[in-house]
């Protein structure tokens, strides 16, 4: 590896880590911008033309507020949780591929930082590690408040961990491997044959498991009961102030655009679309298949919203029932469904 | 290998931090990062199957409801209530006794065999899996039993007697 490949791989991770802050950003203003449309109101509309400075008006407050750290609470676990937080939420960007090889003056770039061979199973790790923040913060905090808040992400975590990973198994046993690489170029075009290449096709039962599990594992709404306002005043964070507030609120953006790229990428074919065999550039080819992926992960960022502005939140005991008593069944039939379809159809 | 000094190092450190922390969460978050050293320990083995499934059940799985259970229990309490001194000498006296083990055993196999894989690529997830469904099956399909039996009983000893009137 020669230093220009080091450069150019540093560059990848500069781009995607600052293209995963802007876009959590603007996911601030997106979600009042279509919070505001679904209510029939204005949204935020004064900093800037239509609003659009507003970001940055919420993220210099967020930076000029009054840093507390309550008296009772354990100082460096108090700091530890936030950071742990969008840490976690950070590094999942890591291994999805985001388009095809560019090939610039005879200098092949991959976009994609690291094609681990186990890229599906570093997703799952690092949204399992994603609770402890969470956790840390909520416990830290030294308020009944925020533990509740920390148990219950706990809880949910680990109970919609389960079907999500057994919805990933039925996936795996049609894509026959776990780098994400090779599952978006198995996803290839959109047509193949007699049927659709995109995995959402085979597997819609598992792509169904799959999103609802996303919602949980990111704490959106209607499985926020970490941070469930009615009950648990803020929830985990409801003794957090100024920047370290900023990371919990950003870290969940950053997993709903981190989860809407493992969703497309798995599902809905990556960089993958429609025709794309037609068009002989394979450069060109790369760059649109960047802007389409983006296209469908901007489409599963306004779904997390659509949903979180139309269904009401779920009761606990609903949220686990859902869970351990739906899901978890479901999935593993869904398992058995693949085994018997690949055994005698293919 | 002197990476695997350095992480070695870490995870005996941390072990020990485990046992000497006073707070029981702060135990379990140095346990945390004990398994964490674990996790590179098996990349630097080439197991990355097994690291990452490490990484996902102890780490992601196991340890947040060791959190959990001890966050509900234990409401912020810095040090559990002290015990009697007779409790201590027992305590003492089976460590000692389990070191003395221990030594016994690294004294009884002095030379340890290397063993060599056959297959440096062991750890990657294809090859695992082959081996697992072939040469291993018998006990792979029995620890899997053991599992369920485990947890069927689990379930039992949790839900409550009916009553007998």
């Amino acid at each position: 590896m020669g230093l220009t490949d080091i450069l150019i791989k540093l560059g990848l991770i500069v781009i995607i880590f600052l293209i995963s802050l802007v876009i959590a950003m603007y996911s601030t203003y997106a979600e009042r911008k279509v919070a505001a449309f679904l209510q029939d109101r204005v949204g935020p509309d004064r900093a800037g033309p239509w609003g659009i400075l507003q970001p940055l008006a919420d993220g210099g407050k967020m930076f000029l507020k009054e840093e507390i750290i309550p008296t009772n609470a354990n100082a460096f676990l108090f700091i530890a949780g936030p950071s742990l937080a969008i840490l976690v939420s950070c590094i999942g960007t890591a291994v999805i591929p985001w388009g095809q090889q560019l090939v610039i003056g005879g200098h092949v770039i991959d976009l994609q930082v690291a094609d681990v061979n186990v890229g599906v199973l570093y997703i799952f790790g690092v949204v399992s590690l994603g609770v402890y923040g969470i956790m840390i913060g909520g416990w830290a905090s030294n308020n009944k408040y925020s533990l509740l808040g920390a148990i219950r992400a706990a809880s949910q975590n680990i109970s919609y961990e389960i079907a999500m990973g057994l919805s990933i198994i039925a996936l795996l046993m049609t894509t026959g491997t776990l780098s994400l690489r090779h599952i978006a170029e198995q996803q290839t075009g959109f047509w193949h044959g007699h049927w659709f290449t995109w995995n959402v096709f085979s597997q819609p039962l598992g792509f169904l498991i799959f999103i609802i599990c996303a919602f949980a594992e990111t704490n959106r709404s209607p499985f926020d009961l970490p941070e469930c306002e009615t009950e648990l005043v803020g929830g985990y964070h409801t003794e957090y102030s100024s920047m370290k507030l900023g990371f919990y609120l950003f870290s969940e953006y950053i997993n709903m655009f981190v989860s809407g790229a493992v969703m497309a990428t798995l599902y809905f074919g990556g960089y993958n679309f429609p025709l794309m065999h037609h068009i002989h550039s394979p450069n060109l080819v790369a760059i649109l298949g960047v802007v389409v992926l983006f296209a469908k992960i901007f489409f599963f960022i306004f779904f997390f919203m659509w949903v979180r502005w139309t269904i009401p939140r779920f009761r606990y005991d609903q949220l686990m029932d859902l869970g351990w008593k739906v899901l978890i069944p479901l999935s593993i039939a869904n398992i058995v469904i693949t085994g018997v379809w690949i055994t005698y159809f293919k | 290998m002197s990476t695997f000094y350095f992480i070695a190092f870490l995870s005996i450190f941390f072990s020990i931090l485990v046992i000497t922390a006073k707070n029981p969460v702060h135990s379990i978050l140095y346990l945390i990062l004990t398994f964490a050293t674990f996790t590179v320990h098996y990349i630097l083995m080439n197991a990355q199957f097994v690291a990452i499934v490490n990484f996902i059940v102890y780490m992601g799985a196991i340890l947040v409801l060791f959190l959990y259970t001890l966050m509900l229990i234990n409401l912020n309490k810095d040090s559990e209530p002290q015990k009697s001194n007779i409790i201590k000498i027992i305590g003492f006296i089976a460590g000692g006794c389990f070191l003395v083990a221990v030594v016994a055993a690294l004294k009884a196999y002095q030379t340890s065999q290397l063993v060599v894989l056959q297959n440096p690529n062991l750890g990657l997830v294809k090859n695992l899996g082959k081996i697992l469904f072939n040469e291993y099956l018998l006990p792979f399909e029995v620890s899997s039993i053991l599992l369920l039996s485990a947890m069927v009983g689990a379930v039992l000893l949790a839900t409550k007697e009916p009553k007998t009137t």
